[in-house]
C-alpha cells in the first residue's frame, strides 16, 4: 500500500512483520506519549571490590556469556579510524556464534571487513543509521534475507526503550578509561570527543565492556561513561586510527559551487526571521553545510547578533563561534576534531549531551525541538521536497540518516543545500529513490541555480522575495535540471526488500528495494 | 567579469551561477594549442543551449594573426555574442582590419554590424601607446581592458603584487577610456587563495577609475561587488542629493547645500551613478 508520502510498502514483510505505516512527521507526538511499551533496563549486580579488569577483548566477550541470535552494539564515534567493532565481530565469528544482529550507530568504510560474516550468516540482522562502504552495496544488491532497518538518531534511542532494539552486548570504545569503567572519549591518544550516541547503549546492554587505549587512574575525568553501568574493562594497544578519527572535515570548502550555496542560504537565513539575538544553530561538517556557518559567522558579527546555543555534530568551527562569544552554549552529541576535546574539556558552556537528550522525539522535549535554524545536505529531493540521503544515483545504500530527520522535524527553518546535480546526475528530481526525511519538515531548498520554498511556507516565501532572493519554483528548478543533464535512466529494483527506512517515530516512511543485476 | 577556459565542459556550464556581471569565454590564452578546434566548437554549443541568466557574454578570440583568429570570428561572430574580446590590440590599423572581418561575417549572415559590442585588450606597449585612438575608433568599443600579465612579459619586467611596473598603463588605459566614455577593466588578480591582495588591489583599480575586474576564480567575484557596490551610507546620501535636487530644479535653483556642503552638478552624477548601482529608479524618489 502507499503511505502517505505515496511511498509504495507491503503492509507485511517476511522476517520482520506488520509495517507500522507512517503518518506523518508529527501525527504521533501530538498524543504526548509513545504507544509502545518502554522496557526496563537490566539488573545486575557486582560484589564490592571485584575488579572488571580483562587482559584482552576476547577474555571480555567470553565473560558475557554471547550466544547465538544476540544482539550486538557500537558506536560510531571514531568513524573511519574505527577499530573496534570488526575486532570483536571477528572474535565473536571465531566462537561460532551465528544470527548476530548487529546495532552500530554507523557504519563506515572501515567497516568493510565485516562483509564476509553477512555472507556466512554470523550476522543476519542490521540496524544502523547510516551504512556506506561495501557493506551498503551488498546489502544493496541483497547479501541479507532480513532487512536492515535505518534509523535516525533520535529514532534510534527510541527503538532502545521500546525494546524493538534489544541490546545483549554493547562494547564502547573509549580514548580513556579507568578500571571501573568510567570512560571519556575526550583524553588521550585517540581522543574522539563525546560519547553522546553510546550513552544508551551503556544503560540498556545486558552486559556492558569499556575498552581503551589509554588506562587512566581511577577516576576516570571527565566521566561521560558511568561505573555503574559498566560489567567488564579492557585495555587494548589502539582503539582506532587517530589520524581517521579527526575527519578534518573542520576545513572550509574551496568549491566555489558550494561556496555559492552556502553564501545564498546565508542569505535565505538571514531574511527568514529566525536570525535574531538567542537563536540556536545546527550545521553539518564539510561541504556547503559548513560554509554556511563561515558566512552566518559573518554576518552575526556584522548585524552583532549573538546566538543561544549550536546543537549537534560539533566542528572546531563551531568551538571557535562559542569562544568569540557569538554563542553562549555548545550542546555536543558528536565531535569532529581534536580541538573540540579540549573544549569540552575546558569551558564548561560546551556540553556533551547523550543521543536521547538530542533527538529522542519521545521525551519531555529532546534539543532538536529547541532549534533554530538547521542547515542540511541531500543525495536527492524531490519536488515535494522529500529528501534522500541514504541512497545513490545507483540506487544503493550508501549514506547517513543520522540526524537528518529527527533536526528538520524540530527546526523552525530547515534548510537544504545541495547542488541541483552532480557531474550529470541531478539532485533535484520528480521522485526520490528513497525518502528519509519527509518534505513537510523542509522548509527551503538552496541551490547554485535558485531558492525554492515549501509552498507549506509562504509567508517565508513572502520574506525572502522581499528580500530581494531568487526564489523560484521547485518544478521549474527540476525541469531546468532535466533540460541541462538529460533525462535520467531509471535504475531497476526488483520486489525483495532489502531496508526499511524507520522515520525516527518509529513508523516506516519507506523502503529500499533490491538492485537488479544485468547479465 | 569572469574567465572560463573554452575547453572547460564543466565550468561553462556553470557560468552563470556565481552572480558575475559578464562571462568571458576563453579561446585564446587558458586553452592550449592542441585544444583550439575543441574549445571552439565547444564554446559555440555552449552559448547555444546554455542559460547563463543575466550575465553579459563575451568570447576571447585569438588574434587574427594567428592560426587560430579568423576560424574563431568565423564561428563565434554569426552567434552574436554581447561581445567579442580582441586580445593584443595595438593600432588603429589592426582594428579597422579586424571591423572589415567581423561585418563581412555579419553581412554573410545577415546580422547587424551594431548589436555586437568590441572590447579591446591592451597588453603591450605599442598599445598602451595608441590606446586613445584605439577607444575611439568605433562606436562598436564599448569597453577596453588592461592585460597585465602579458603587458609585464611584453616591457620584460616581473609582475609584481603591487602592480609598480604598470602602474602608468593602467592610468593611461583608464583615461583613455574616459576620454571616449567606454567602460575600461582592470586585470585579473592570480593568486586565488589571497583575498586580502585581490581586495586591496581592487579598491585601487576602483580608485583610479576602473569600471569593473575580471577574475579568474568564481570565489573572487564577491570581493570585487562588494567594492564595487555602494554602501548603504553612500546609497542614503546619494538618495538624498537626487531628492534635493529634484526638489531645488522645480524652483529653478541649480546649487544648493546640504548639511553646509555645495551641492552642484558633478555631485549629482555621482550621486545618479551611486543609485544606478544600487539599481534604485531615480523616477521613484
Amino acid at each position: 500500500m502507499k503511505n502517505v508520502i505515496g511511498r509504495e510498502i507491503p503492509e507485511y514483510i517476511n522476517g520482520v512483520g506488520k509495517i507500522d505505516m507512517f503518518v506523518g512527521a508529527w501525527q504521533k507526538l501530538k498524543k504526548g506519549w509513545m504507544d509502545e511499551v518502554t522496557i526496563p533496563p537490566p539488573n545486575k549486580a557486582k560484589l564490592p571490590h571485584q575488579s572488571k579488569i580483562c587482559q584482552t577483548l576476547e577474555e571480555a566477550i567470553i565473560k558475557t556469556s554471547p550466544k547465538s541470535g544476540m544482539t550486538v552494539s557500537f558506536h560510531h564515534h571514531l568513524r573511519n579510524g574505527d577499530n573496534i567493532l570488526v575486532n570483536s565481530i571477528e572474535i565473536l565469528a571465531k566462537m561460532g556464534i551465528k544470527n548476530i544482529t548487529l546495532a552500530a550507530s554507523s557504519l563506515n568504510e572501515v567497516h568493510n571487513p565485516i562483509l564476509k560474516y553477512l555472507k556466512d550468516g554470523t550476522i543476519t540482522k542490521i540496524w544502523s543509521s547510516g551504512i556506506r562502504g561495501e557493506i551498503g552495496k551488498a546489502i544493496s544488491e541483497g547479501v541479507l534475507d532480513i532487512p536492515v532497518t535505518i534509523h535516525s538518531h533520535g529514532g534510534r534511542v527510541r527503538a532502545i526503550h521500546t525494546g524493538k532494539i534489544n541490546l545483549d552486548l554493547a562494547i564502547i570504545a573509549a580514548s580513556a578509561a579507568d578500571n571501573e569503567g568510567n570512560a571519556t572519549g575526550c583524553k588521550g591518544k585517540s581522543a574522539f570527543g563525546s560519547m553522546g550516541y553510546a550513552s544508551i547503549d551503556t544503560r540498556y546492554a545486558k552486559q556492558v565492556i569499556v575498552v581503551t587505549d589509554n588506562m587512566v587512574d581511577y577516576p576516570c575525568i571527565p566521566i561521560s561513561i558511568t561505573q555503574n553501568f559498566v560489567d567488564y574493562v579492557v585495555k587494548i594497544d589502539s582503539i582506532g586510527d587517530a589520524s581517521k578519527i579527526a575527519t578534518g572535515s573542520t576545513r572550509i570548502t574551496k568549491s566555489p559551487i558550494d561556496l555559492r550555496i552556502a553564501k545564498l542560504a546565508a542569505n535565505v537565513i538571514e531574511h527568514s526571521g529566525s536570525f535574531k539575538n538567542g537563536f540556536s544553530f545546527q550545521v553539518g561538517a564539510g561541504g556547503a553545510s559548513l560554509a554556511v556557518a563561515k558566512y552566518i559567522r559573518e554576518k552575526m558579527k556584522t548585524s552583532e547578533i549573538k546566538g543561544s546555543f549550536i546543537l549537534g555534530g560539533v566542528t572546531s568551527y563551531g568551538v571557535d563561534m562559542l569562544n568569540e562569544g557569538l554563542f553562549n552554549t555548545i550542546f555536543d552529541v558528536q565531535s569532529f576534531d581534536a580541538a573540540v576535546c579540549s573544549s569540552l574539556i575546558d569551558n564548561s558552556h560546551h556540553i556533551e549531551i547523550p543521543a536521547a537528550l538530542y533527538a529522542n522525539p519521545f521525551n519531555c522535549g529532546c534539543m532538536t525541538n529547541k532549534l533554530d535554524i538547521v542547515v542540511l545536505g541531500a543525495l536527492e529531493i524531490d519536488t515535494n521536497f522529500n529528501v534522500n540521503v541514504i541512497t545513490g544515483s545507483d540506487g544503493t545504500i550508501r549514506g547517513a540518516s543520522g540526524g537528518h530527520s529527527d533536526t528538520a522535524s524540530g527546526a523552525t527553518l530547515t534548510v537544504v543545500v545541495c547542488p541541483s546535480f552532480r557531474g550529470r546526475i541531478p539532485i533535484v528530481k520528480t521522485s526520490i529513490h528513497t525518502v528519509v526525511t519527509p518534505g513537510e519538515s523542509i522548509d527551503v531548498l538552496v541551490t547554485e541555480r535558485g531558492i525554492c520554498v515549501n509552498p507549506l511556507k509562504p509567508e517565508l516565501e513572502e520574506k525572502l522575495i522581499k528580500a530581494g532572493l531568487n526564489i523560484r519554483k521547485i518544478e521549474d528548478l527540476q525541469i531546468e535540471v532535466e533540460s541541462i543533464v538529460g533525462k535520467v535512466q531509471e535504475i531497476e529494483f526488483t520486489d525483495k526488500i532489502v531496508g526499511l527506512i524507520e522515520y525516527r517515530d518509529g513508523t516506516i516512511i519507506d523502503v529500499i528495494r533490491q538492485v537488479k543485476h544485468h547479465g | 567579469m569572469l574567465y572560463i577556459p573554452g575547453n572547460n565542459p564543466a565550468m561553462l556550464q556553470q557560468g552563470g551561477i556565481y552572480g558575475a556581471d559578464s562571462l568571458l569565454l576563453d579561446l585564446e590564452d587558458a586553452v592550449a594549442l592542441n585544444q583550439k578546434d575543441a574549445a571552439r566548437i565547444l564554446v559555440r554549443n555552449m552559448i547555444k543551449s546554455i542559460d547563463y541568466y543575466n550575465a553579459e557574454i563575451c568570447v576571447r578570440v585569438n588574434h587574427i594573426d594567428t592560426p587560430f583568429g579568423l576560424e574563431d570570428l568565423e564561428e563565434i561572430v554569426p552567434l552574436q555574442p554581447d561581445a567579442i574580446r580582441f586580445p593584443k590590440t595595438e593600432s588603429v590599423e589592426e582594428l579597422t582590419n579586424l571591423i572589415k572581418i567581423i561585418e563581412s561575417i555579419e553581412d554573410k549572415h545577415g546580422l547587424p554590424h551594431n548589436k555586437m559590442t568590441l572590447h579591446l585588450m591592451i597588453e603591450t606597449a605599442l598599445g598602451v601607446q595608441n590606446v586613445f585612438d584605439i577607444a575611439k575608433f568605433s562606436k562598436r568599443v564599448d569597453a577596453i581592458t588592461i592585460g597585465g600579465q602579458d603587458l609585464t612579459a611584453d616591457m620584460n619586467i616581473k609582475s609584481t603584487k603591487d602592480g609598480s611596473g604598470i602602474d602608468f598603463a593602467r592610468k593611461m588605459i583608464v583615461m583613455a577610456a574616459k576620454a571616449n566614455k567606454i567602460d575600461v577593466i582592470d586585470t585579473v588578480f592570480v593568486d586565488v587563495n589571497d583575498e586580502e591582495g585581490l581586495r586591496l588591489e581592487t579598491e585601487y583599480a576602483k580608485q583610479i577609475g576602473f569600471t569593473g575586474k575580471a577574475v579568474i576564480n568564481p570565489r573572487q567575484i564577491d570581493i570585487i561587488h562588494e567594492i564595487y557596490m555602494p554602501t548603504d551610507p553612500e546609497i542614503r546620501k546619494a538618495y538624498r542629493i537626487i531628492k534635493e535636487f529634484k526638489k531645488n530644479k522645480k524652483l529653478g535653483i541649480g546649487v544648493f547645500a546640504i548639511d553646509g556642503k555645495m551641492i552642484d552638478a558633478p555631485i549629482v552624477t555621482r550621486a545618479t551613478h551611486v543609485l544606478e548601482l544600487a539599481q534604485i529608479d531615480l523616477d521613484t524618489i
